[in-house]
């Protein structure tokens, strides 16, 4: 493919395409030569397809993500619509504490919507959100999965907890803003959620 | 500025002797002893005991090794934290003791950060790396980012060596099972499937090590397992480090620890180096594992920035996280 390469990943380069007459982005997972070809094209499939099904389940459940136009698994390609947008880790920083706060809010409400439905995004970081006229989109479910137990909600949130707190130090209230969003809407019990949050903060080495 | 710096962590001590010359280490001299166990992993109390017999000896060595005399030190260094807490207040001890015997002042410094420091110190292209610091205890992806080193990946259950030598426990090898096991990983042939856990940034090793505990259970080749154990971890933290790097959008990546010795890891981080167009550092292998010369740097590089530290503020921490530490020589 020739198109432009606009961003290159860890495990994938996306590409601006024209697909039918619309924006399109390729994701196209690279193979790893560091690893043995029996893990790495076995993580390319199943990421490639577990993939594809969250994006689709995720907007079916309210959370803005980009429109699937085409996906071919054995080759780890999807093509999506393309969002034109800010990298929410771009704005973050700079934005007014009142913006910051509604964004973290969004962010939160919008994670539940996904826990409500036992989608879990797997990399919750502002790298992976866009904001496209005040409307918030989740990119890159690369690493997500389809999972019941309370554990699998904890740690997405705690990824992003993690985030937030490495690349957005200097706004300390950022994630209290996003559990605020969270308990919102998070149609279970959100305070189970936030103890497992604090059991796996703890959990961690040297707290 | 002649710094010497004491380490002690964990099942090794160390004594390093190091001089400043022109914003770059030069090691004079860098001893380390290790605590063997006569069976199973480390005892906290055996290693301490084993570290407060030989440490004035090896102090003694690393002086004698740099051709110095304990008059010609400036600073000394220890290893604050993390670590083990009888190992760390042996060393601590040791610290204490030579600072006001020969009245030069004393600092802790932060394990952890040393082995990110010791690369940017020794290595001159080593200037802003991503860390892969895999050891017995920790597994951590650490980068500077708004000020501090900050883990952006961490492993969430056990450090990596640790998950290699439970395993290695449970078929015989003796510790650090980790070198063996690399060599019976060189005869394995088949991959077995193992779990590959990687969430978000973060890691974790104990699903993996119970489904390979299960395999010796079910009487796979020994080396086979081991293969597959390499492979997938491996292959696990390169793809965490890689997150990292392209996350904080840096080119650089530094390895540092015990499991950074091993061949199959320097190789696949050293390849995805390469396909980034990233540059790939190892410390020389002394440096690597846990080792005095390390600490003396960061000892220095502090207390060059104005950093002090009176005996009272000396005091041990076991759980002494990378992302505490104020970062006051780099901007």
């Amino acid at each position: 493919m020739t198109n432009k390469m606009i961003y290159k990943g860890a495990e994938a380069e996306i590409r601006v395409t024209d697909y039918m007459g619309k924006n399109a982005v390729v994701k196209q997972r690279i193979p790893k030569s560091y690893r043995i070809s029996e893990i790495d094209s076995s993580l390319i499939t199943s990421r490639t397809k577990e993939e594809s099904k969250l994006i689709a389940e995720a907007r079916s459940c309210g959370v803005s993500v980009p429109l699937l136009f085409d996906i071919n698994v054995a080759q780890g390609r999807i093509i999506m619509q393309y969002l034109k947008g800010d990298r929410v880790k771009d704005i973050l920083n700079t934005v007014s504490e009142q913006q910051r706060k509604k964004i973290c809010y969004m962010i939160g409400e919008s994670v539940a919507k996904l826990h409500n439905n036992n989608l879990i995004h797997g990399d919750i970081t502002t790298s992976n959100m866009i904001l496209v006229d005040n409307r918030l989109h989740f990119i890159d479910f690369g690493l997500g999965s389809k999972n019941t137990e309370l554990e699998s909600k904890g740690v997405d949130l705690h990824v992003l907890m993690e985030a937030l707190e490495s690349t957005h130090s200097q706004h300390p209230r950022c994630f209290k803003y996003v559990l605020q969003g969270y308990t919102k809407a998070f149609e279970g019990n959100a305070n189970a959620v936030l103890h497992k949050i604090e059991d796996i903060v703890r959990r961690g080495r040297y707290r | 500025m002649i710094s010497v710096g004491i380490e002690g962590t964990a099942h090794s001590i160390g004594s390093g002797i190091v001089k400043n010359v022109n914003g770059s280490c030069h090691v004079l001299s860098n001893i380390i002893k290790t605590y063997h166990p006569k069976k199973g992993g480390i005892h906290t109390r055996e290693a301490a005991n084993h570290h407060a017999e030989h440490l004035a000896d090896v102090i003694a060595q690393s002086v004698k090794q740099a051709h110095l005399s304990y008059s010609d030190i400036d600073l000394i260094s220890f290893s604050q934290g993390p670590g083990l807490g009888p190992c760390l207040r042996t060393t601590a001890t040791a610290a204490r003791a030579l600072s006001l015997s020969i009245e030069k002042p004393l600092i802790g410094v932060n394990h952890c950060v040393a082995h990110l420091e010791i690369g940017r110190g020794t290595l001159d292209a080593c200037t802003d790396p991503v860390l892969l610091y895999t050891s017995g205890a920790n597994t951590q992806v650490i980068a500077f980012a708004e000020g501090k080193y900050r883990v952006f990946g961490e492993t969430l259950d056990i450090g990596i060596g640790n998950c290699l030598d439970k395993f290695g426990r449970g078929i015989g090898l003796e510790f650090p099972s980790g070198p063996k096991l690399e060599k019976l990983a060189l005869q394995g042939t088949e991959y077995l499937e193992l779990p590959y856990s990687i969430k978000g940034m973060d890691i974790a090793f104990s699903g993996l090590l119970t489904a390979a505990e299960q395999l010796v259970a079910k009487k796979k080749r020994i080396e086979d397992i081991c293969y597959s154990i390499q492979e997938t971890a491996f292959a696990a933290l390169t793809e965490v480090t890689e997150r990292a790097m392209a996350h904080t959008e840096k080119s650089e990546v530094l390895l540092g620890g015990g499991v950074a010795s091993n061949k199959r890891l320097r190789s696949m981080v050293e390849t995805m180096a390469q396909e980034r167009n990233a540059s790939f550092f190892v410390p020389a292998q002394d440096l690597c594992i846990d080792n005095g010369a390390m600490i003396a740097w960061l000892g220095f590089l502090m207390y060059d920035s104005g950093v002090r530290m009176t005996l009272e503020e000396s005091s041990i921490n076991q759980r002494f996280r990378t992302d505490m530490v104020e970062v006051t020589w780099r901007d």
